[in-house]
C-alpha cells in the first residue's frame, strides 16, 4: 500500500510538471520588466535612423548630380 | 522635399514597427514563444518583394507598348531591389526555421517553391546580361517577366495551399490571420508592410536614376 500510495504520489507530481510545462509558454517577461528590452529596441533604432539618414544624402547627392546638366 | 514625403513616411511606419515589433504585447504560443515578432520583420520582406516585382512586370508591359527605355530600366531596377529582398526573407527565414521547426531549410512545398522563384528572376538577370543588342534584350526579357510573374505567383501562394505546408495560412493550417492574430499584431503588421514596400520602392528609384545617369554619361563618350 505504501509502495502504491507513493507510486500514486510520483505520478500526479510528474503529471502536474507536465501540465506547467504545457500552460507556460516561455517569454521574455524578465527582460521587459528589467527595463532592459529597452535598450535593445534604442540601439535597433538608432542603426535604423542612422541608415535612413544616410539614404536620405545618397538621395541628395543624386539630386546634385542630376541638375547638374 | 514636397515631394520626398513618402519617403519620410516609410521612414517612420518602419521605425514604428521595429519600435511597436519589440514592445507592443504578443499573444503567448508554444513552441513560437517570443519568435512570433519575426512576423513583423520576416513577412515584410516579401511584401516589399512582391510589390517590386508587380512594379516590374507593370512596366515590362509598358514598355512592350511604348518601347520607352526608361520603362525597361524600371522593370531591371525593380527585380534587381527584389531579389534583394527575396534574399533577405529566404535569410530570416531560415534563422526562424531553425529555431521554430527544428531546420534551416525542412523539406516545405513553400520553401522550396520559393526557391525555384528566385531562380527563375536570377535566370531573368541573366538572360538580360547575355543579350548585346539593347532592344531585343528589352523587349526579350520584358516578355520573359511577363511569364515569370504569374508562375512567382502560383509557386509562393497556390500551390503551397493546396499541400501541407509548415507555413501558417497554408495546407489546412490555420493562418495567423485566424485565431492567433489578435488586433494588437494587426496594428504594427499592417503599417510595417506598407512602410517596407515604400522603403524598396525607395531604393529602386535610386538605383533607377543612377542608371540613367549612367546611360547618359554612355551617349556623351
Amino acid at each position: 500500500m505504501k509502495r502504491f500510495l507513493s507510486v500514486l504520489a510520483m505520478l500526479v507530481a510528474a503529471l502536474q510538471g507536465f501540465a506547467q510545462q504545457a500552460n507556460e509558454v516561455e517569454m521574455a517577461t524578465d527582460l521587459r520588466s528589467s527595463g532592459k528590452i529597452y535598450v535593445v529596441v534604442i540601439v535597433v533604432c538608432v542603426i535604423f535612423i542612422g541608415l535612413i539618414l544616410y539614404l536620405f544624402s545618397i538621395d541628395r547627392r543624386l539630386k546634385k548630380i542630376e541638375n547638374r546638366d | 522635399m514636397r515631394k520626398n514625403w513618402w519617403k519620410v513616411l516609410a521612414s517612420i511606419l518602419v521605425l514604428y514597427s521595429i519600435i511597436g515589433g519589440f514592445l507592443i504585447p504578443v499573444p503567448a504560443l508554444a513552441i513560437l514563444h517570443e519568435t512570433i515578432r519575426n512576423l513583423y520583420f520576416h513577412v515584410p520582406m516579401w511584401f516589399a518583394m512582391l510589390a517590386l516585382y508587380l512594379i516590374s512586370v507593370v512596366y515590362s508591359i509598358k514598355y512592350l507598348s511604348s518601347g520607352d527605355e526608361k520603362d525597361d530600366l524600371i522593370a531591371v531596377e525593380s527585380v534587381n531591389t527584389g531579389i534583394m529582398f527575396c534574399f533577405l526573407g529566404l535569410t530570416t527565414g531560415m534563422l526562424w526555421a531553425n529555431i521554430t521547426w527544428g531546420d534551416p531549410w525542412p523539406s516545405d512545398p513553400k520553401l522550396n517553391s520559393s526557391a525555384i522563384s528566385t531562380l527563375m528572376y536570377l535566370a531573368y538577370l541573366v538572360l538580360r546580361n547575355s543579350l548585346d543588342e539593347e532592344q531585343k534584350r528589352a523587349k526579350i526579357s520584358a516578355i520573359y517577366n511577363i511569364f515569370a510573374f504569374p508562375v512567382m505567383i502560383v509557386l509562393l501562394f497556390v500551390l503551397p495551399r493546396l499541400t501541407d505546408s509548415l507555413h501558417p495560412g497554408n495546407g489546412g493550417n490555420p493562418g495567423f490571420s485566424g485565431y492567433d492574430l489578435d488586433s494588437n499584431m494587426r496594428l504594427v503588421l499592417y503599417p510595417t508592410f506598407i512602410g517596407w514596400i515604400l522603403m524598396g520602392v525607395w531604393i529602386m528609384t535610386i538605383r533607377y536614376r543612377i542608371r540613367l545617369l549612367e546611360n547618359k554619361l554612355n551617349n556623351h563618350n
